[in-house]
């Protein structure tokens, strides 16, 4: 896809094609024992075979731009994506769900992201489309993770620990008082992956970002410093992201008059779908970016 | 709190007017009005499905509000707020909750509540007395609440509500999970606890006997 540059071998598009053969081994496990999964596989693999591909020409026509706003606004659709992507997986819905979660995505990616190309990494100049999307990038598709995680558990785990939340009201707690248990363990859940990778980084894992400088030729040194960066950036958007998401459900499932709002929940492929939860927006994600 | 005997105070103490309530489509009632005053005890009396449970949840404000006004002591909800309103028009669940650890970390929980903190808090002493009361040992405090019976559970949620002295009480099915001993005992307690200040109750019970044994006078809801 891309021009061959300085070290990495580039891959002809036969040999290309050689390897969606490896996909062969998990349709025949499928089909073995019909999991019946032949069918999202096939899809899932060209679907993904179809996004690299054109992601890797808008790349590259990205790469060449020198316009800031055009860059941003790139960014922003970036987030927006991961916004609504982070509610896709949700078992429950409320109105204004995805309001919330594209506010707590763009927020804690820019805040993050922005910080890191004009304090931490400094390209020149700040909005470098070589740098600031592929980290906005990895930013996102870790907050969206830590997003859909926080919101599931906030809203089940209100779901299920109702009685307790309301014999709590009903003994003169506040709603920050009975909800709290709740959000925490909520907010706890989602930071869970990011801990753990940052646990095993190096051990178990190699990044995809710097297998990729390696294999680029960079030295395996440099590599790793940007990486450290990157965790740390992940770490701390998806806290933020988490932190915000689950705060503004909070905000929405109970009332000043600190009482629980379950009814404003929605079941997904429930009856009584609201308007304002935008149900058009229902396309799957799988699999990680 | 010292106690004056509850035939001289005769006090309002909770009004609610022109209460509406609707589940979906249904009207479950409507222009209820409700009075209680020091001493009463009210029983609730209606089929299954007319919304007995809700008319609890309405007076304990655990439900967003549909329509009518409620005053405490001469001061509407706001003026309270609402976790004052709900210490002192106090719920207890027909489906009693315990959180994990033993029966005492649950008693203890609730006095952290902003709502609670203050020079009165957690009385060991009390606490033992009323268990002696309904026949349970001290050790009672040191089981897992989480390994509690039906009926143990629902004394741990009487004992959770009434050491805070709410002005009204709301007993939603109370003694469903207890033996007829243990039921009496209840009783008994609860006589003696809201005989102990300007307080009221007001109580549902699938038992119209226990109806008859405690209540002052009753309410009926049509379906």
């Amino acid at each position: 896809m891309t021009p061959s540059s300085a070290g990495a071998l580039t891959i002809s598009d036969g040999r290309l094609a050689l390897s969606a053969l490896l996909i062969l081994v998990n349709v025949g496990l499928s089909a073995a024992l019909r999991l019946g999964l032949g069918r999202s596989l096939l899809l899932a693999s060209v679907r993904m075979v179809v996004q690299l591909l054109l992601v890797g020409f808008v790349l590259e026509w990205l790469f060449r731009q020198d316009d800031a706003p055009l860059i941003l606004l790139v960014g922003a659709a970036m987030a927006m994506i991961a916004g609504v992507s982070a509610v896709q997986r949700t078992r429950h819905r409320f109105a204004g769900i995805y309001l919330n979660s594209l506010l707590s995505v763009m927020a804690s990616s820019a805040l993050v992201t922005g910080l890191a190309v004009t304090g931490l990494i400094q390209p020149q100049p700040w909005y470098n489309p070589q740098y600031l999307i592929p980290l906005l990038g990895m930013v996102l598709g870790n907050t969206l993770n830590g997003l859909s995680l926080g919101l599931d558990r906030f809203m089940e785990g209100l779901r299920s620990g109702r009685d307790q939340v309301e014999t709590d009201l009903a003994l003169g707690a506040t709603r920050w008082e009975a909800c709290q248990p709740v959000v925490r363990d909520a907010i706890r859940v989602a930071m869970i992956p990011t801990i753990n990778a940052m646990m095993v980084m190096g051990l178990v894992s190699l990044p995809g970002m710097m297998t990729g400088q390696i294999l680029q030729g960079a030295a395996p040194a440099a590599a790793v410093r940007y990486q450290i960066v990157i965790l740390f950036m992940i770490a701390s958007a998806t806290a933020l992201g988490v932190f915000a998401v689950v705060g503004l459900a909070y905000g929405r499932l109970t009332s000043v008059d600190h009482q629980l709002r379950l009814d404003r929940l929605i079941p997904v492929g429930g009856a009584t779908p609201s308007p304002a939860t935008w149900t058009v927006l229902s396309w799957r994600r799988r699999g990680r970016g | 709190m010292p106690s004056r005997p509850a035939a001289i105070d005769r006090s309002l103490l909770l009004s609610a007017k022109d209460l509406e309530r609707r589940l979906g489509d249904r009207l479950l009632w409507s222009q209820l009005d409700l009075e209680l005053a020091a001493g009463d005890r009210l029983g609730l009396v209606a089929p299954s499905g007319a919304g007995k449970t809700l008319l609890l949840r309405t007076l304990a404000l655990l439900d967003p509000p549909q329509a009518g006004r409620f005053n405490l002591l001469g001061r509407p909800p706001a003026a309270w707020g609402l976790p004052r309103w709900r210490a002192m028009v106090s719920y207890l669940a027909q489906r009693p909750v315990a959180a994990g650890g033993t029966v005492e970390s649950n008693l203890r929980a609730p006095w952290r509540f902003r709502e609670h903190r203050g020079p009165v808090g957690w009385s060991h002493e009390r606490i033992t007395s009323w268990l002696a009361a309904l026949g349970r040992d001290p050790s009672f405090l040191r089981y897992d609440a989480e390994r509690l019976s039906g009926g143990e559970l629902q004394l741990l949620a009487l004992l959770r509500v009434l050491q805070f002295d709410p002005t009204v009480l709301l007993l939603d099915e109370p003694t469903a999970s207890l033996d007829g001993a243990t039921t009496a005992a209840v009783e008994a307690l609860l006589i003696g606890w809201l005989a102990g200040g300007p307080r009221a109750a007001v109580l549902i019970s699938h038992d119209g006997e226990q109806i008859e044994r405690l209540a002052t006078r009753t309410l009926e809801l049509q379906r």
